[in-house]
């Protein structure tokens, strides 16, 4: 069957239209909507995008944003999605080390997603909780001051729940 | 001078998010007071009088701002800016957690201000946890009628809705940033026309740090005269200091401005971790051009000390780096970061960032040479000084070259292979 948002998002959808005067900017909030639901953004679900939110938003423009913001994730992602800061206060405080301890537990390299589809590992840019590095970022959960012992732990924590 | 509680005094109680809390320390008290006994012109006139700056990073003064807005009939939008995002600024997560309601009520003063009916709040959307937060905060100030129509009986009308980014460093840009909120990419605008006359869907708009705003509440019940007493004379208040790096305790700390830097890292901080040596403190945010030891014991936490030392007080980050930091790797990871965030607009920054994160790849894996070195500063005068629509180009500028300059024993010896390589 077609895309279409399931029926937590289609309730926050009406809930966004009357917060803003013009159409174009539910674009965003739309998108995060698409990759609540599936995980990702693909061509079939920015399609339904343009459609629901209507002229003048084209597919076209939803394209243009979803591939500019990096939080949209262009392919499927595993169950767990971590994010590890490799920025300069996480690298001053040992960041390199958990993310090679991730990689290493998890037989990948950053950028990959294990054969199970249960983890994607990405080096990340900033996550502004510079004072608690290092620091990653699995799904909406920020996990702070992390040594190779804790995130191993977690790693099993995580594992067991899939 | 020193720690100083005024936006934090309340910052430890469990449940200091919740409506219930922060009306039982006398919360909402400046917006009944701005709503019913004020004018416009009486609040703006306060907090110009207050010298109240922006805690983004621009530094500008806030009333001033806020007068900027032409009396038209079209809408009026304020908009706050959470898009924190710069390496080694975590300080507006804390607030937003923590106290939204305070960052409400600052914004309901603000709107009547400005004559504005309706505001968002853009939140970084890494910040899950802040963006919840702030939402059910502004359904409890709903609910409660300190939003929405006829707040509290006044006959004020003023919506806020709560908008998350989608992870662009760009964003914390204000044009960029109103281009964001209206539906696309986070490219930053020309100027002029400023925001405060073409801004949010071609109309009059301010955009305000978080911590701008939560000062608000505070100049409105203590009166700009009071407020001005703290701080210095032309950086009054206090401000947040995000601390992190080599410290022994790394966090966030509320301080009176001209607090000096030595007391802030010693004292407060509890010095350098392992008790290594001082080499160098980056004082407002990865873009703030970095400090040597000598330079950063002078300092003191104000505009004015930070900006005579040729840097930027900026977003109140303080980097700290101690003897065993490796100065080629820190800044080859910050010109990363702008060349992964530069948006494509214009070609100074998007090749320029990109270029330099790659030479200085080359010098920290070994492979560097001296025309390496003359290339990146070649390529920084072209990246700087208005050549750009916005200020990142600037900014990789400032992260990169001060460094390269002060501290050119490091590279150097990368250069001539004296130390170990990184890859």
């Amino acid at each position: 069957m077609a895309y279409q948002f399931s029926q937590d998002s289609e309730k926050r959808f009406q809930r966004l239209i009357p917060q803003f005067p013009s159409k174009r900017s539910l674009i965003l909030p739309c998108l995060f909507l698409l990759q609540t639901d599936k995980g990702f953004v693909d061509q079939e679900g920015m399609q339904y995008i343009a459609d629901r939110i209507g002229a003048p938003v084209s597919l076209a423009q939803v394209h243009g944003v979803a591939t500019f913001y990096t939080m949209y994730n262009k392919k499927p992602v595993g169950k767990f999605h971590i994010q590890i800061c490799g920025n300069i206060s996480c690298y001053l405080a040992g960041s390199d080390s958990i993310t090679e301890h991730v990689c290493s537990k998890l037989g990948i390299e950053a950028g990959e997603t294990t054969k199970d589809k249960k983890f994607t590992v990405d080096e990340v840019q900033c996550l502004g909780a510079c004072g608690f590095g290092p620091v990653a970022q699995i799904n909406d959960r920020y996990y702070e001051n992390l040594t190779p012992e804790m995130i191993e732990n977690i790693l099993s924590e995580l594992d067991k729940q899939v | 001078m020193g720690l100083k509680n005024l936006l934090t005094t309340h910052i430890g109680a469990a449940d200091s998010h919740t409506l219930n809390h922060y009306r039982s320390v006398g919360g909402y008290e400046s917006q009944k007071k701005a709503l019913s006994e004020m004018t416009a012109e009486q609040i703006v006139n306060d907090v110009k009088n207050s010298g109240l700056r922006g805690r983004g990073g621009a530094g500008f003064p806030t009333g001033n701002k806020w007068g900027f807005i032409p009396k038209t009939d079209k809408p009026k939008y304020l908009i706050c800016n959470g898009d924190e995002g710069e390496p080694g600024t975590f300080k507006d997560r804390l607030l937003i957690e923590k106290l939204p309601h305070m960052l409400i009520e600052g914004m309901v003063i603000a709107a009547k201000a400005i004559d504005s009916h309706q505001g968002y709040i853009y939140i970084r959307g890494e910040f899950h946890k802040g963006i919840r937060v702030v939402e059910e905060a502004v359904e409890e100030a709903y609910k409660a009628g300190f939003l929405g129509k006829n707040i509290l009986g006044l006959g004020y009308d003023f919506d806020l809705a709560v908008y998350s980014g989608a992870g662009a460093y760009i964003c914390g840009e204000e044009s960029a940033l109103i281009n964001s909120l209206e539906g696309r990419r986070g490219h930053p605008r020309l100027k002029p026309p400023f925001p405060a006359v073409s801004g949010l869907y071609a109309c009059p708009t301010v955009v305000n740090n978080v911590e701008t705003f939560c000062n608000v509440p505070h100049i409105i019940r203590m009166t700009g005269d009071e407020y001005k007493k703290i701080g210095t004379e032309k950086s009054p208040g206090t401000r947040l200091f995000a601390v992190s790096g080599h410290v022994k305790k790394p966090g966030i700390y509320e301080v009176e401005m001209g607090t000096p830097m030595k007391e802030l890292i010693y004292d407060i901080c509890g010095g350098i971790k392992n008790d290594k040596t001082l080499k160098a403190v980056i004082p407002g945010g990865s873009s703030s051009p970095i400090l040597t030891a000598e330079e950063a014991m002078t300092a003191t936490m104000d505009y004015e000390s930070i900006a005579s030392l040729k840097s930027m007080l900026g977003s109140g980050a303080v980097i700290i780096l101690s003897e065993v930091a490796d100065l080629v790797e820190t800044t080859y990871r910050l010109a990363e970061f702008y060349s992964h965030e530069s948006c494509g607009q214009c070609t100074p920054c998007r090749e320029g960032t990109h270029w330099v994160k790659d030479l200085l790849h080359k010098i920290k894996t070994g492979e560097g040479t001296e025309k390496d070195v003359e290339l990146i500063f070649s390529l920084s005068r072209n990246m700087e000084g208005g050549t750009t629509i916005c200020p990142l180009a600037d900014a990789c500028v400032m992260a990169v070259r001060p460094t390269m300059t002060k501290f050119k024993g490091e590279f150097s010896a990368r250069l001539k292979k004296e130390v170990s390589i990184s890859h």
